[in-house]
């Protein structure tokens, strides 16, 4: 099966001030995937995240090396508005975490920044994304509510409509359902499988059977290091590094 | 036996101590408020005046020695709410521009000094800002607009919209510095500047507490007497503009309440304006409340 790649990165260094964070990783993420990172919490998985948007940036004494390519463009580029990367690669976080406006202002809220005035466009957008993540049903009455009145799992869906309204090309889940009970857990898993048709997702996870459940490749992180990248069958089936093993079968982590 | 004792102490004792002190906090305030209420009415019961002309007419010659006169205080209620809301007008942009300046411009360890200033800023007497206002300020106005006398509203309005600068600055920052840091990460996330970050989630965020601020800053303001008295020229006429003097609740009663007997008029009315004062701060104390209950609800 050959497949485009949305993103790679290639002898990708991260420290924070003199602490290595990521140690040479290089790996390319097909494009219309799902591609799970597992490993031990402090592993690197949400740097490795932060550094396809460049959240990066924003940490003092934060150093990245290597290169990175989304679409065949080096995001660390002079030329490269970290703004305008961000718009094109979105970021679910793992505390639902809406803004403490109405829902209709949240998902408005990213188009609006690009410069989206037109109330009837925006209306668009806002049922379309709303839909896109399952909880335009649910809100359609409500639109004027405060976001803060929906329930933890409704607030990641809102979280994840609010990054797609700004169409990105890449979406970043930094595990998503950490937070959540089963039943949103499930919902949540559904609608990223249903995504993986039009966008490219990387999803932290720090459940095995969760990246078993939706995804189609995995990566796994140790100390900074990416120790396997595989088809996630093979992975889960017949790991190739004994560290990789060991994590799977719960011996460590 | 001993035990017994020992717990009765730590017990029994400390709670009757802390219920004995809070009754007398709640007995005192409820006498100061019965204590107003009944020295404020005086003017309406034993003199006969009516509650309408005491807050419409500016008719203002109250009788001494048990004469009567006319006691209209609409030029200082008047004058009270205009320095208040010009001082409000003037300091609320300054402080909202500095708290943003502190809470998210400022490198850390600047931020921490400049709270630390701002701490000894609200501390500071009102007479000193007062004194400043008559040295400094009132000259300069009379220089810069030609007048003979800087006494005016434009005077008292700025000596207090410095006073309560600090205050809402102090309240705002805290409250910017509140706002869960998932907001800035979220905002960043769709590719929003800083300053779009600020503006369109951390104000929002805020918007409870900077309120909170305005309005102990509105109090801080519509209740302070010394400073205003200083430099507000004490003219009991409607200021023709805010070049012009005029005269406040609290002014007035500052300057009047050592100069009249007890029982005459003149002094009935004066705490009838301290009455109205303490209604209106109440007021103000039910929007604080009003405002960060509907903050915590949202
Ligand atoms: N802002 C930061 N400053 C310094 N060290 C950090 C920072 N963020 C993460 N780290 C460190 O980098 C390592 C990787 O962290 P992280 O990427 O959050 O791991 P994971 O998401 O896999 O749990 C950890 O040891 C963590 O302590
Ligand atoms: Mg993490």
């Amino acid at each position: 099966m050959e497949t485009e790649t949305c993103v790679q990165t290639s002898a990708l260094n991260l420290y924070y001030s003199d602490f290595q964070a990521l140690r040479s990783v290089s790996l390319a993420i097909p494009r219309k995937h799902i591609t799970a990172l597992i490993g031990p919490s402090g592993c690197g998985k949400s740097s490795f995240l932060k550094v396809l948007n460049r959240m990066t940036d924003l940490i003092d004494h934060c150093r990245v090396e290597g290169q990175v390519l989304l679409a065949d463009e080096d995001i660390y580029a002079a030329a490269v508005d970290p703004i305008m990367l961000r718009k094109r690669v979105g970021m679910v976080f793992q505390k639902p975490n809406p803004f403490p406006m109405s829902i209709y202002d949240n998902i408005a809220y990213g188009p609006r920044l690009h410069g989206q005035k037109g109330k009837h466009q925006l209306d668009e957008i806002v049922e379309k994304s709303l839909a896109a993540a399952a909880l335009w049903e649910e809100t359609k009455d409500r639109l004027k509510k405060s976001a803060l009145s929906l329930s933890g799992g409704q607030q990641q869906r809102l979280s994840i409509a609010r990054a797609l309204a700004v169409e990105p090309e890449l979406l970043l889940m930094d595990e998503p359902t950490s937070a959540l009970d089963p039943i949103s857990t499930g919902k949540i898993e559904e609608l990223v499988f249903e995504l993986k048709r039009s966008y490219t997702i990387i999803i932290v996870t720090h459940n095995m059977q969760q990246a078993v459940r939706i995804s189609d490749m995995t990566g796994f992180f140790l100390l900074g290091e990416l120790v396997e990248f595989a088809n996630t069958n093979n992975m889960f089936t017949a790991p190739q590094d004994k560290r990789t093993e060991d994590y799977i079968t719960g011996r460590f982590g | 036996m001993a035990s017994r004792l020992r717990k009765w102490q730590t017990e029994y004792l400390g709670r009757t101590l802390v219920t004995a002190f809070g009754l007398f906090v709640v007995v005192l305030t409820l006498g100061i408020l019965g204590f107003l209420g009944y020295k404020g009415s005086a003017t309406f019961i034993d003199y006969g005046h009516s509650l309408t002309e005491f807050l419409i007419s500016s008719k203002w010659s109250p009788g001494e020695a048990g004469q009567s006169g006319s006691i209209g205080s609409a030029v200082f209620i008047i004058g009270s709410l205009e320095v208040s809301s010009l001082a409000l007008l003037l300091a609320t942009p300054l402080s909202l521009a500095m708290a943003i300046f502190i809470a998210e411009v400022a490198p850390q360890r600047l931020s921490t000094t400049l709270r630390s200033v701002l701490e000894i800023f609200v501390g500071i007497p009102s007479v000193v800002y007062g004194w400043i206002g008559l040295a400094v300020l009132v000259p300069f106005i009379a220089d810069l607009f030609h007048l003979n006398f800087g006494f005016s509203v434009l005077s008292a309005a700025l000596v207090l919209a410095l006073m309560i600068c600090p205050t809402i600055t102090s309240v705002a920052t805290d409250s910017l510095a509140a706002t869960p840091n998932e907001y800035r990460e979220a905002s960043y996330a769709l590719g929003s500047t800083r300053w779009q970050m600020i503006w369109h989630v951390k104000l929002r965020a805020a918007i409870p507490g900077i309120l909170t601020g305005v309005v102990l800053g509105l109090a801080r303001a519509f209740g302070e007497a010394l400073a205003v008295a200083m430099v507000i020229g004490q003219s009991n006429r409607f200021a023709s503009s805010l070049l012009a003097p005029t005269n406040t609740l609290t002014a007035v009663i500052t300057a009047n309440m050592g100069n009249t007997t007890t029982g005459s008029e003149y002094n009935d009315v004066l705490w009838s304006m301290a009455a109205l004062l303490l209604a209106i701060s109440l007021l103000f104390i039910l929007l604080i409340r009003v405002i960060s209950r509907r903050g915590q609800a949202s």
